[in-house]
């Protein structure tokens, strides 16, 4: 009788959001146009960098080492300056991110033998990209020492670094963000999905006629979550599917560890959805309300900075954030071929923060009710 | 003007009495900031790493103990390289350091060059070319020490001698602050906007409005006025916390600040009264604004990600987006000053911007009252 009554209830919630056009072009067109244009968009990779270059020097070694600035895919447009007045403009007017300097004495200093210097004078208002470029500058202006080094019988270099990328060897941007995007997308999708599923039948008044029907708080709870649970996965099926089929994403996991992290993970951020439309009286205030959880989760979720790297009493908080957790199963399972033991060491603590928020809101229900 | 003002009157009286608007023009701007200040660092210094030591002569333990020094590395020492797979497949560490078991030996030998291993996980592109950078910056400080204590072989023979201008310390806050302005700006001058037209649209007040002595110009005025008031008070209130909690520094002038912040506000509140007008209903609106305004601003305004580094497609889009606009300008005032090259030309596009929104919404609130 009871698993009736919840069916009857997830079968209305989901034909519901099927009717409606407005909420079909809403599950499907945004996810789709983001996952399209935030994959490509959002990368701290440095690609076509505007540098500038003011060359004093009038040796062939100079402009020798310009040339490989010159041939790099990181660099694309190069303006040439003239005198050091023009450097500050430059920088400040955003014509360039790095103005390489070498000075009179380079090429003299290198036939003697002797150790020779390039400044980089780098726009600090975008740091880590330029910490970036800087990066790439010093490693091929090393390896053009190098090169001149052996070439003119100079001693070489005692040691050397020889980097290798593990998981992902040429670091393309592309197979970070993907997997990332199919936790926040389908976490975006699930959370607007419930806190409104509540919300829009509280302003239409439809919710009172839940509340004093002959179904218990613990029945709704679980036929709005269960519908809830239902779209999200299918919403994760479509964007995996791009993952995998368009993007070409390399996916060495297993797709059931995959899948079982991802139905937790949607329970948890429906219970959150849930709770947080438990409390709120009106469409605008569920709308408001879960996008102030959803900004700090997300830019807490290890996407876009490590959690380390966070103060240490803010990590503590964040362990009840959902998606640190299954940002890195995703990560792990597709590109690390993540297995279930190490997964399920992140499943628990979204099964327990699940938890706790389906027992809320279950709470608050039976508390309006009585 | 009286209708003006009555109008103005009664939406401050919405927004007081409406605990929503409350918390999404305080209490999250107070959120994002403190996030911004603490939880988003792009200055990764507390990377953990993996050092595997197969042998341990004395070249071995001076590089050893350099990493142990640097300030960005929290290192985990190991013999077998195997201990530390796992940690890398669960994320627990960034990478390792492999000091072969032959590195002194061919240290000692002239001419040739002992390997050292570096080995990141490419999982994470961003904190793997920042693993990269700082153990190449450790190594080759070790390098110079080495030469130095015994004066062996040669350096590298050119030295690369950085200089990052206007944020010496290089700290990824004192950019991400500024810009995160211009996302409050936007949650409150479209979202907040849109979902309040909106909510009259749906609710039928919005025509009961359009029937009185009103005209359409005093109640798109009327509308714009108090969140217009409402972002910019918002805006000082996160200029005040930047500057005096998290001592950014404002090297433009305030009032180049407010100026430029105000015509984004005008901008970014027409959008979200265009929004409303098209949607006339919440949901569609909070989608439509989150979509086209507020993901935008984050993702696609340069405030992180870098927009020469995005596809041409990709760059010609962001042209459309205020925000990207803004952002430079944010950047620009607080860290470098009034560089007016870079102010004008940017509030000259936002202002642009906001003309064409607003031409668009009056033809359309007016094709409505006519049909």
């Amino acid at each position: 009788m009871m698993w009736q009554r919840i069916w009857s209830l997830v079968i209305k919630e989901l034909l519901a959001v099927w009717r409606d056009k407005k909420s079909r072009m809403v599950l499907i067109i945004p996810p789709m146009a983001q996952l399209i244009i935030f994959s490509f968009a959002a990368t701290l990779d440095v690609k076509n960098a505007s540098i500038a270059i003011l060359n004093h020097d009038s040796g062939k070694v100079s402009t020798d080492l310009i040339q490989q600035f010159v041939g790099s895919p990181t660099f694309a447009s190069i303006v040439y300056l003239q005198g050091v007045e023009q450097i500050r403009p430059t920088i400040d007017q955003q014509r360039a991110m790095m103005v390489l300097h070498i000075d009179e004495s380079f090429s003299r200093q290198l036939y003697a033998g002797k150790p020779a210097s390039v400044q980089l004078i780098l726009d600090g208002r975008k740091s880590n990209t330029t910490q970036i470029v800087a990066g790439y500058a010093t490693e091929i202006i090393n390896q053009f020492s190098d090169a001149f080094a052996k070439e003119r019988g100079f001693p070489v270099q005692s040691a050397r670094l020889i980097v290798r990328n593990w998981y992902n060897p040429n670091l393309i941007y592309l197979w970070f963000n993907v997997p990332n995007l199919v936790g926040i997308l389908t976490m975006v999708v699930s959370l607007i999905i419930t806190a409104l599923s509540v919300a829009r039948e509280r302003e239409l008044g439809t919710f009172d006629q839940l509340l004093v029907s002959p179904m218990e708080p613990f029945e709704i709870v679980v036929g709005k979550t269960l519908p809830a649970v239902i779209i999200s996965l299918g919403e994760a099926t479509l964007i995996l599917g791009v993952a995998i089929g368009l993007y070409q994403i390399p996916f060495l996991g297993s797709l059931w560890v995959l899948y079982v992290s991802l139905i937790v993970f949607v329970f948890a951020v429906v219970g959150v959805g849930l709770f947080l439309s438990s409390i709120c009286k009106t469409q605008q205030q569920a709308i408001l309300a879960s996008f102030v959880f959803m900004s700090p989760a997300l830019l807490l979720s290890g996407y876009a900075t490590p959690i380390e790297n966070m103060p240490v009493w803010l990590q503590k908080i964040d362990l009840i954030n959902p998606i640190r957790y299954f940002l890195v199963i995703t990560k792990g399972v597709f590109l690390k071929g993540m297995p279930f033991s190490i997964a399920w060491e992140l499943i628990w603590p979204m099964a327990v923060i699940a938890f706790f928020n389906l027992l809320g809101a279950n709470w608050m229900f039976r508390r309006r009710l009585e | 003007m009286r209708p003006i003002f009555a109008l103005i009157k009664k939406e401050f009286f919405q927004i007081i009495r409406d605990p929503s608007s409350i918390l999404i023009s305080g209490v999250l701007p107070l959120i994002l900031l403190f996030i911004y200040g603490f939880g988003v660092s792009l200055d990764l210094d507390h990377l953990r790493i993996g050092l595997v030591m197969e042998e341990e002569s004395d070249e071995a333990v001076s590089f050893a103990e350099s990493l142990r020094n640097s300030r960005y590395f929290e290192v985990t020492t190991v013999r077998d390289r195997r201990e530390l797979e796992d940690k890398m497949l669960e994320g627990k560490i960034r990478g390792f350091v492999v000091i072969p078991a032959y590195f002194s030996s061919s240290w000692k030998r002239p001419g040739q060059e002992a390997p050292l291993q570096v080995i990141t996980d490419g999982s994470e592109p961003n904190t793997a070319q920042f693993v990269q950078n700082y153990v190449r910056g450790a190594f080759s400080v070790w390098l110079q020490q080495e030469k130095l204590n015994q004066n062996l072989k040669g350096l590298p023979l050119i030295q690369t001698l950085p200089r990052f201008w206007y944020n010496e310390e290089l700290e990824s806050r004192n950019f991400l602050i500024p810009g995160s302005i211009a996302i409050i700006m936007t949650l409150i001058g479209t979202l907040l906007t849109a979902l309040v037209v909106a909510r009259e649209w749906e609710r039928g007040t919005m025509e009961a409005l359009m029937s009185t002595p009103v005209t359409i110009f005093q109640l798109l005025v009327g509308k714009i006025v108090p969140y217009f008031i409402l972002g910019m008070l918002s805006m000082t209130l996160c200029v005040v916390v930047a500057v005096w909690f998290y001592q950014i520094p404002l090297r433009g002038s305030f009032l180049v600040l407010a100026m430029s912040s105000a015509s984004f506000l005008l901008a970014a509140t027409l959008l979200g009264l265009f929004i409303s007008t098209l949607s006339k209903n919440q949901f569609v609106a909070s989608q439509a604004s989150i979509v086209s305004a507020f993901l935008p601003a984050f993702i696609l305004s340069g405030f992180i990600f870098e927009i020469s580094s995005m596809p041409g497609w990709i760059q010609a889009l962001t042209h459309f987006i205020p925000a990207r606009y803004f952002v430079s300008s944010l950047q620009t005032l607080f860290l470098v000053g009034n560089v007016w090259e870079v102010i004008l030309p940017n509030t000259f596009f936002i202002l642009l911007f906001a003309l064409i929104v607003l031409t668009l919404t009056v033809y359309k609130t007016a094709k409505r009252l006519d049909g």
